[in-house]
């Protein structure tokens, strides 16, 4: 028995220790959680977007960060998985870590707002702000509107009216193809919405509703669209989803142009090679190129920057540079890392961004507006995407007011 | 009437790069009575490793060198795996398969990375062969088509034309017999699990460039594999063959089905709201569930006749 | 069948000795534990740590009902998960009502309507697969998975899609008047249901049915022969499998106020089987210790490394090739020993047998971890750090120490455990002697 316990006690004390060691930890930094799939099947995003972040912080960093103390960045495995993120959530909590990122599923955000949004009801003296870099689907700003979540990238909303805006007036036969869950159901109700209101011209002659990455041979699809006569596919597939779909697109001689949503992402210039080539256009907050087509320094400098480092991929998100710094000017002015201060300075803070655009983060909702554009999968360019020889180029834009839509959200605000 | 001749032709590849990998499979599973769960992660490493010949060599040299590692993996798995756990009992090898499954998974993306590989279709073969009603048949069908053609008849010549084909064909429906008549099992469990790693390596050099190489590929094909398996039914190949056509073609013909259960009975007067669960599924239109429809089929074979299709013994 | 005949004995035995001082030590420690990890300054728990307990409470019900059906009925299942996501949403919707009124239940019966949903949904899927056994019934309840997994991010009214269905657990009704606002109370309240769980499905072996859902195990012609319908014993066990397991995801809803198509996914059915193999499915206990070990892994090892599906998948071939029996079984093989009072004559063999096996763990880890930050962690942009210093994953050292501990390492490990075979057969043999 005696044993039995001395061996419990003496593991307790070891697991107690590990855990430990990082509270022991000296608080000269300003931490920052980036809680994010790491492992399972979205581990690329995961990894990408550590890569992008972090150099979007040390950017900040480099200018002195902010109270004279440096950004870092602790990350946390979520393995794209709500459970597994709210005990991601816990750790961040328990380490006393006053702000939060994730980013990537709408499902994990929506769970991480509920989560943010009680641990602060429950516990007003261990507060946590929560900073949503690329969680898209619009309801998170609008329905499930919550005062301690940020939403630093343009919503589903934004992006749609983006794409169908920049629609080609020769174009009036589409095709609608999304994947079966929250977000590309929520691409596919917009797309029609904004159709009958800027397009009423243009007719819908299919529209598909794939189950998310199941489908291993996109080619029957192909051959659905064929048929359907259709001038442009609208798309918000991503991951294997979309480049099957490109793939077999190309393979089989299907001369439409694809009106894509994640074509930009990491991974999919890859696989659609030379086959996407002119063919494909993508809605994007930026792009490697852009620096140069706006002739900002600034912007140039940012891109190649990023390009330095051999990363293998692009660097669209501008506003993560944009999030960033709000972060660091509404600490600043506020003097403290005050979860609450620094919430009630984000609100309708204004910033220029990369581009020399204003970026404003509305009070109202808590979603960033800022300016989004269209790009074509083009060459010659200057940046190529992941060395395919090809590169975007920008076709069209809608600025930060063209993007500023009314909300629904109805904000229950804790002062 | 032209899409139901495309989807014909593109069901029939999907089918055959199916019948590719559940053929080692069934081989596998009707001898030794283990369903092999690494089989698909074979695939993807004969995808990964055709891609790094390719680089390296060619893709002539990868369409050999490639199998024969993945063939040698296997015989590896075997000897020095299974074998140890055989006396365990079938659900010790079955999980055994099942952790070699997660090792392959992660040791893939430390390797190779986790991002898809530009592993592209060799441009001789990147034109289009022939066009139907304006759509192009990509040339690489079709050579996909003939090696897995060619691999068929090779698969029926080695087992009726030569020793170790009889001895194999014996222990596929009698394999205690097979032990009892002296042969030696052990040996023809390697040279058949080998086999079978050798044909699932070959499935995934022509599958890899075909669709994407990245590291979930075998967890996205791995449980359909296992249902054209079961569906065919144990210890023959000749239903696992058409098993893997049918579920080929419901992928592809699913798709082109718009109409729900819902609109089938609105012909009759009667409209289901899609407010609630039952309701929801009732309208779900065929397109969306198609990728289910091998469960579904596989669970009603079961149920009716758990032998499967054409297999001479329960499952 | 071999493994077979040990299982029946060890469930026998453990029928024999209630080791009650055990149990009670154990919900003891369950009970104090959240208090260890107390932090004194700030006056708070580890919320972290409370998660993670909460999380193994909930893995212990879902390994250890999914032993229900692999140790007890040897049935393998690969869509465990069904029953423990269906109970979660389940009782997600009922804490909707129960927030809005219309289903006056207090908050410490929520499992239990949890469970019995659940044991619904086992009933309604027992019907189907209870026909089947061996490959045919593992293949149908992969099928259910795939499509029940599918359809929860398909349907939206039941399982709320992608985003799931999330409610407040603060429901104002308790039999004690506890809010639940903080974590520690749940955890009292899954301590309490674990505990409930646990003694029902011990009880549960030492029923007809548990004893008839061995024998079919065993020999399901013979216990045809005499007189038992086998195919009812599956439908038993497979529903009352998917109750126990409804709990655990009853649990899952109230801790996390959120229940996602995760909770019926491939991936957690996977578990199952991880949980239950490492533990070791021969005893009623055994999944007990997977449970635990698989959540700490999954959720404080996956804090410091990315690769630790590689170490779980290691860790399960291991058991698989070398230990049948799991960690319950490990332990179980010593029980003659310890009972002949020899079992300090391993002390001195097992010392021997840790060195090597230590250094054999740490080039293996070694070698994971380089590699991994070679290729993963570099485009992460994250550096190697071991005690605070930085390790230059492209320079020759590192790898040759990992070599050299793995190789030499291996071989002395080699060495050493043939030497421990040698002792452990003579123990064995003094032992079987002394019986004579």
């Amino acid at each position: 028995m005696l044993k039995h316990l001395r061996r419990l006690i003496g593991a307790a004390i070891v697991l107690g220790s590990m855990l430990a060691i990082p509270v022991a930890q000296a608080q000269e930094t300003i931490k920052i959680a980036l809680i994010a799939p790491f492992s399972g099947p979205v581990a690329p995003q995961g990894d990408a977007f550590l890569k992008m972040l972090k150099y979007a912080m040390d950017n900040v960093n480099a200018r002195g960060g902010a109270l004279g103390k440096k950004f870092e960045l602790v990350t946390f495995d979520d393995k794209i998985t709500p459970s597994e993120a709210l005990i991601a959530l816990k750790s961040v909590t328990d380490r006393n870590i006053p702000f939060m990122i994730q980013c990537i599923g709408s499902n994990v955000a929506a769970a991480m707002i509920e989560g943010v949004a009680k641990h602060n009801a429950r516990n007003p003296d261990n507060r946590v702000l929560y900073l949503n870099c690329a969680a898209l689907a619009t309801e998170l700003t609008e329905e499930k509107c919550d005062f301690w979540h940020f939403r630093f990238s343009g919503n589903v909303t934004m992006r749609v009216a983006t794409l169908v805006r920049g629609l080609p007036p020769e174009v009036n036969s589409i095709y609608l193809m999304n994947q079966d869950y929250l977000y590309g159901q929520g691409v596919a109700a917009d797309t029609k919405k904004f159709l009958a209101q800027y397009r009423p011209d243009i007719k819908i002659v299919g529209e598909e509703m794939v189950p998310l990455q199941r489908i291993r041979d996109f080619s029957a699809y192909i051959t659905k669209i064929k048929a359907s006569g259709a001038q442009a596919l609208i798309t918000s597939n991503w991951g294997s989803d979309f480049n099957l779909l490109i793939k077999s697109g190309v393979e089989s001689g299907l001369s439409l142009k694809y009106y894509t949503f994640a074509a930009h992402v990491n991974g999919a210039p890859t696989a659609m090679g030379d086959g996407g080539g002119d063919r494909v256009v993508a809605v994007l907050e930026g792009h490697d190129n852009m620096g140069i087509e706006l002739k900002s320094a600034k912007y140039n400098a940012w891109i190649d920057g990023f390009r330095a480092t051999d990363p293998g991929f692009d660097y669209p998100w501008i506003n993560f540079q944009s999030m960033f710094d709000m972060l660091a000017t509404a600490i600043t002015k506020v003097g403290s890392t005050d979860v609450l201060k620094v919430a009630l300075a984000l609100e309708g803070m204004e910033v220029t961004d990369l581009s020399g655009k204003p970026s404003i983060m509305r009070k109202d909702d808590h979603q960033l507006l800022h300016p989004f554009y269209t790009a074509l999968f083009t060459k010659p360019v200057k940046n190529e995407s992941e060395k395919t020889g090809w590169g975007w180029k920008t076709v069209n834009g809608l600025s930060t007011a063209d993007l500023t839509f009314p909300t629904v959200c109805k904000m229950k605000r804790p002062i | 009437m032209e899409i139901v001749l495309i989807s014909l032709l593109n069901g029939f590849v999907y089918g055959m790069l199916l019948f590719m990998l559940a053929s080692g499979l069934t081989l596998i599973f009707s001898m030794m009575g283990v369903l092999n769960f690494a089989h698909a992660s074979i695939y993807m490493l004969g995808a990964y490793a055709a891609f790094d010949v390719t680089r390296l060599i060619g893709f002539w040299a990868a369409l050999i060198v490639a199998p024969v590692l993945c063939g040698a993996i296997g015989a590896a798995i075997e000897i020095y795996g299974l074998r140890r756990v055989h006396h365990n009992g079938h659900i010790a090898e079955l999980l055994f398969t099942f952790g070699l499954f997660f090792i392959f998974e992660r040791g893939v993306q430390m390797i190779w990375g986790m991002l898809p590989v530009p592993y592209r279709v060799p441009p001789l073969l990147d034109f289009a062969l022939f066009r139907v009603y304006g759509s192009n048949f990509p040339a690489y069908r079709g050579f996909m088509l003939l090696i897995s053609g060619g691999m068929l008849l090779s698969i029926w010549l080695l087992l009726t034309r030569t020793r170790i084909g009889l001895i194999i064909q014996a222990a596929l429906t009698h394999p205690n017999m097979v032990s009892s008549l002296g042969h030696n099992v052990p040996r023809v469990f390697t040279t058949v699990f080998a086999g079978g790693c050798f044909l699932a390596g070959l499935a995934g050099v022509i599958g890899g460039n075909y669709q994407i190489t990245e590291p979930t590929m075998a967890s996205a094909l791995g449980p359909i594999v296992f249902v054209v398996v079961v569906f065919g039914g144990l210890g023959s190949l000749m239903g696992c063959f058409i098993a893997s056509i049918i579920m080929g073609m419901i992928q592809t013909f699913s798709v082109i089905i718009d109409g729900s259960i819902a609109d089938l009975v609105k012909g009759f007067g009667v409209s289901i709201p899609s407010d609630n669960l039952l309701g929801e599924i009732l309208n779900v239109p065929g397109s969306r569930v198609g990728p289910l429809l091998p469960y579904a089929l596989m669970i009603l074979m079961l149920l009716v006749r758990p032998r499967g299709l054409m297999g001479n013994r329960d499952t | 069948m071999s493994a077979a005949t040990t299982q029946t004995t060890a469930v026998g035995r453990f029928k024999g000795h209630g080791k009650t001082w055990l149990w009670v030590g154990l919900v003891v420690v369950a009970l104090a534990l959240p208090w260890v990890f107390f932090n004194y300054q700030t006056g708070r728990h580890s919320g972290f740590v409370l998660t993670m307990l909460s999380q193994a409470g909930m893995m212990i019900l879902f390994a250890l009902s999914y032993n229900m059906l692999m140790g007890q009925a040897g049935l393998l299942s690969f869509g465990h998960a069904v029953f423990f996501g269906l109970g979660g949403f389940s009782t997600i919707h009922f804490l909707r009502a129960a927030g809005n009124g219309t289903l006056p239940v207090p908050m410490e019966l929520m499992p239990l309507l949890g469970g019995l949903s659940s044991l619904g949904f086992g009933m309604v899927f027992g019907a189907m697969v209870s026909k089947q056994r061996a490959t045919a019934f593992a293949m149908i309840t992969m099928g259910i998975g795939e499509l029940v997994g599918a359809s929860a991010i398909m349907f939206h009214s039941f399982f709320g899609g992608e985003g799931g269905v999330n409610a407040d657990r603060m429901i104002e009704r308790s039999l004690f008047g506890v809010n639940y606002a903080s974590p520690v109370q749940v955890y009292y309240l899954i301590v309490a249901w674990t505990v409930i769980g646990v003694v029902g499905m011990l009880f549960l072996t030492r029923t007809p049915l548990g004893a008839m859902a061995n024998a079919c195990r065993d020999n399901f012609e013979r216990a045809q022969f005499m007189g038992y319908d086998p195919r009812r014993v599956r439908f038993f066990q497979f529903a009352l499998a998917g109750g126990f397991a409804g709990i655990g995801g009853a649990l899952h809803a109230i801790t996390y106020e959120i229940v996602t198509f995760d909770a019926v996914g491939a991936g957690l059915s996977a578990n199952a089987v991880l949980m239950a193999y490492i533990g070791g499915s021969g005893t009623f206990y055994g999944p007990i210790l997977g449970a635990v070990l698989i959540t700490l892994m999954q959720s404080g090892v996956s804090l410091m490394s990315n690769s630790w599906l590689i170490y779980v998948g290691v860790m399960f071939i291991g058991i698989v090739a070398f230990a049948p029996g799991g960690l319950a079984g490990m332990i179980e093989i010593h029980g003659p020993i310890a009972r002949a009072g020899r079992l300090t004559r391993l002390i001195v063999p097992y010392i021997r047998l840790f060195f090597p096996a230590f250094a054999v763990l740490i080039g293996f880890i070694g070698l994971v971890e380089l590699m991994s930050f070679l290729t993963i962690g570099a485009a992460q942009g994250k550096t190697l750090e071991l005690f605070g210093n930085k390790i230059d994953v492209k320079a020759a050292l590192p790898w040759l120490v990992s070599l050299g501990c793995l190789v030499p390492g291996g071989l002395w490990l080699w060495f050493e455990s043939r030497a421990f075979g040698r002792v452990w057969d003579r123990l064995t043999e003094d032992l079987k002697e002394r019986d004579r």
